[in-house]
């Protein structure tokens, strides 16, 4: 099973994918393993597992305040290889998002290699544009990862192009201009963007930034290919277990209520 | 050469200075990012913006900046030592030609609003300075930690109407207050110029920052010419990130019989940890934008920076710097707390001029080299700051309050 392969699942059945994003060692490694397989039997097509990272510069109070409580609860980098695995044992699929420098101190494929090996499918590299990815383009061939780079509503025609043609799997379309956290409407922006995209492109496109509810998974289903929860996810797992699956079942609901549209 | 004059060191067009530098920002910055470097190549051949700039500078700001004998201090150095008087500028230190420089941009841009991060607050009240000046509108971000170490910079910055926001995440001091500023930047870029303080970041920053202060190499190598009849043996400069060290440099990069000496901030100690020797003993990473040396534990982490200093208190550094290190230009050590200190106090009493704390490194490094040049050596020490705004910190290190003396 590749990324394609998840997007073409969801594209058979007339729908967006649902993503979700939860810290890697948030609140504690074991217990993210748990909300992990508890998000990906409760209807993510996907998760992305977090690297809690010391400078979170793309993220807003909500993510930063998990990733401080993971390092201060001591997580390892190579906890987060655990943590895919055990996505991937449970039949889940994952991809790793990480700030570059854990990445380039790891070493970029020594990090890729175990990512491959834990079954990880790709990455996401919020501060990693093509620009600067040589190493990471090597590497991510060598180990049959899919790289997930980012656009945003600020890029150029001519950038959103080239980092089509770099990335696979999937794109990242970041639907506000901003840093992460659930927001009550969504952005005008991403519908613009996503058409933008689709002039370059025909790779899967998915929207994140600010997204939390049913209906807006929904009305982002009716123009995106993929819908990426985050904030909303690491706020859920302070309520509990039973929050995080409704959070995840109304998602799921909302990525299939918009099949006409699509 | 003037100022502004690309030189054979400057970074490639993406921002390169041998593996160093480059853009390791989101996506979402790169347009902000290239319409400044677009932007800074048009201004920096613009008469009209460089005329503009040399007259802030010299109307406004104070330059050119004396060069001072300093002899008795020189007696403790061992050697013959003259001061880059960048405390005499307008603020208190070399900040001001940076601010000056990226305010005229930010006009030029269209812009209206302009963010800064600050650690001791020099570069906060100088951006709230030439804001002020300009028009601007301005929001300085301040580590909480720093807000309570430099509270009479909060007050001069509030007094020329920024709004400043302490930050209380991470280690709530000058990296955080860097990844607010960011954060900030991503949300609000169409109408917010991000007003850097140092020669560090995504490209062009380090480029626009190192030649916005190039000024004081330019003017010091003449000065010492005239005062000295000839060329220092070494130019000494503290380095947090390192933008008053980059500008005195490059004065002198081209007389290969000039050692550019950096000296970082040791704390209390290398083998302490506790300290923000970034370029004696840091390691390669990606901080705020740009390869540097950064200091980062073994899982890539940024680890905090330690410093009794509040400007030096930053585990990343300069690209440039990173570079020149690495091909053997530049050389770099640290100094410590305690050594920093009592150059401080050294100076203060020789010579009657009080230095800032992150000066006084670079007075404690011509200390601990004078001696091996010897009574005909001659050094130029970037004095970058006046210690006004330390003497919070003087009064609890020396015990001033109850009748110590330094």
């Amino acid at each position: 099973m590749s990324l394609s392969d998840v997007f073409a699942a969801a594209r058979a059945e007339s729908r967006a994918a649902l993503i979700g994003y939860l810290p890697a060692g948030f609140p504690t490694v074991e217990g993210s393993k748990d909300y992990l397989r508890s998000m990906v039997e409760s209807g993510c097509d996907l998760v992305e597992v977090g690297l809690p990272f010391s400078d979170p510069v793309m993220d807003g109070p909500t993510i930063q305040a998990a990733a401080e409580q993971a390092l201060a609860a001591g997580f390892r980098v190579r906890d987060l290889f655990d943590v895919v695995a055990a996505v991937a044992d449970a039949g889940g699929r994952a991809v790793v998002m990480t700030y570059w420098n854990p990445v380039l101190r790891y070493g970029v494929d020594a990090f890729s290699r175990d990512l491959a090996a834990a079954g990880g499918l790709g990455m996401i590299t919020p501060d990693l544009v093509p620009d600067e990815a040589d190493d990471w383009m090597a590497a991510s061939e060598a180990h049959g990862l899919d790289r997930i780079f980012l656009v945003a509503p600020s890029s150029t025609e001519e950038r959103i192009a080239m980092t089509a043609r770099a990335s696979s799997g999937f794109l990242y379309a970041t639907a506000v201009m901003g840093v992460t956290g659930a927001r009550d409407v969504v952005s005008s922006a991403a519908p613009e963007l996503v058409g933008r995209v689709r002039e370059h492109t025909s790779i899967p496109v998915g929207v994140g930034l600010g997204v939390r509810s049913g209906s807006q998974a929904a009305e982002i289903a009716g123009f995106a290919d993929g819908v990426i929860v985050g904030s909303a996810f690491v706020s859920a797992v302070a309520e509990g277990d039973g929050a995080v699956r409704a959070l995840t079942a109304d998602l799921a609901k909302g990525v299939r209520s918009a099949a006409a549209t699509v | 050469m003037g100022q502004f004059t690309p030189t054979p060191h400057d970074p490639d067009a993406r921002g390169h200075f041998g593996p160093w530098g480059g853009r390791f920002v989101p996506e979402a910055l790169i347009a902000a990012v290239d319409e400044l470097a677009a932007e800074y190549d048009k201004a920096r051949i613009d008469p009209d913006f460089v005329n503009e700039f040399k007259r802030l500078l010299k109307d406004f700001a104070g330059r050119p900046s004396l060069l001072t004998e300093a002899p008795k201090f020189s007696e403790h150095a061992g050697t013959r030592v003259f001061l880059k008087r960048e405390d005499l500028n307008h603020t208190g230190s070399h900040k001001i030609n940076n601010v000056l420089g990226q305010a005229l941009l930010t006009k030029r841009m269209g812009k209206k609003r302009v963010i800064a991060e600050t650690g001791a607050g020099q570069h906060g009240v100088a951006t709230a300075t030439a804001c002020a000046l300009l028009g601007l509108d301005c929001v300085v971000y301040m580590g909480e930690v720093d807000t309570e170490r430099q509270a009479l910079n909060v007050a001069r910055m509030r007094l020329l109407g920024a709004e400043v926001i302490p930050v209380k995440s991470g280690s709530r001091t000058l990296k955080d207050a860097i990844n607010e500023a960011l954060r900030d930047w991503v949300t609000n870029v169409d109408e917010t110029h991000y007003l850097l303080g140092t020669a560090a970041g995504p490209h062009p920053f380090p480029l626009l920052v190192r030649d916005f202060h190039r000024v004081i190499g330019i003017e010091a190598r003449e000065q010492i010419l005239e005062k000295a009849g000839r060329l220092p043996d070494a130019v000494v400069a503290c380095v947090g990130g390192g933008s008053n060290a980059i500008g005195i440099f490059h004065g002198f990069i081209d007389d290969a019989d000039v050692r550019l000496v950096g000296v970082e901030p040791g704390g209390s100690g290398l083998d302490s940890g506790r300290h923000g020797a970034t370029l004696t003993v840091g390691t390669p990473g990606s901080l705020h934008g740009a390869m540097s040396y950064v200091m980062q534990d073994e899982d890539g982490q940024i680890t905090e920076a330690h410093s009794i200093s509040a400007g030096l208190d930053y585990p990343g550094v300069g690209p440039e710097h990173s570079h020149l290190k690495d091909i053997g230009r530049a050389e770099y050590f640290a100094v410590t707390d305690a050594e920093a200190m009592e150059a401080f106090a050294l100076l203060s009493r020789t010579e009657g001029i009080i230095p800032a704390i992150e000066s006084s490194h670079a007075l404690a490094g011509a200390l601990k080299i004078g001696p091996s040049f010897g009574p005909d050596g001659l050094l130029v020490v970037n004095l970058s700051g006046r210690g006004d705004k330390d003497m919070d910190t003087a009064v609890e290190y020396f015990g001033l309050a109850d009748g110590g003396q330094a």
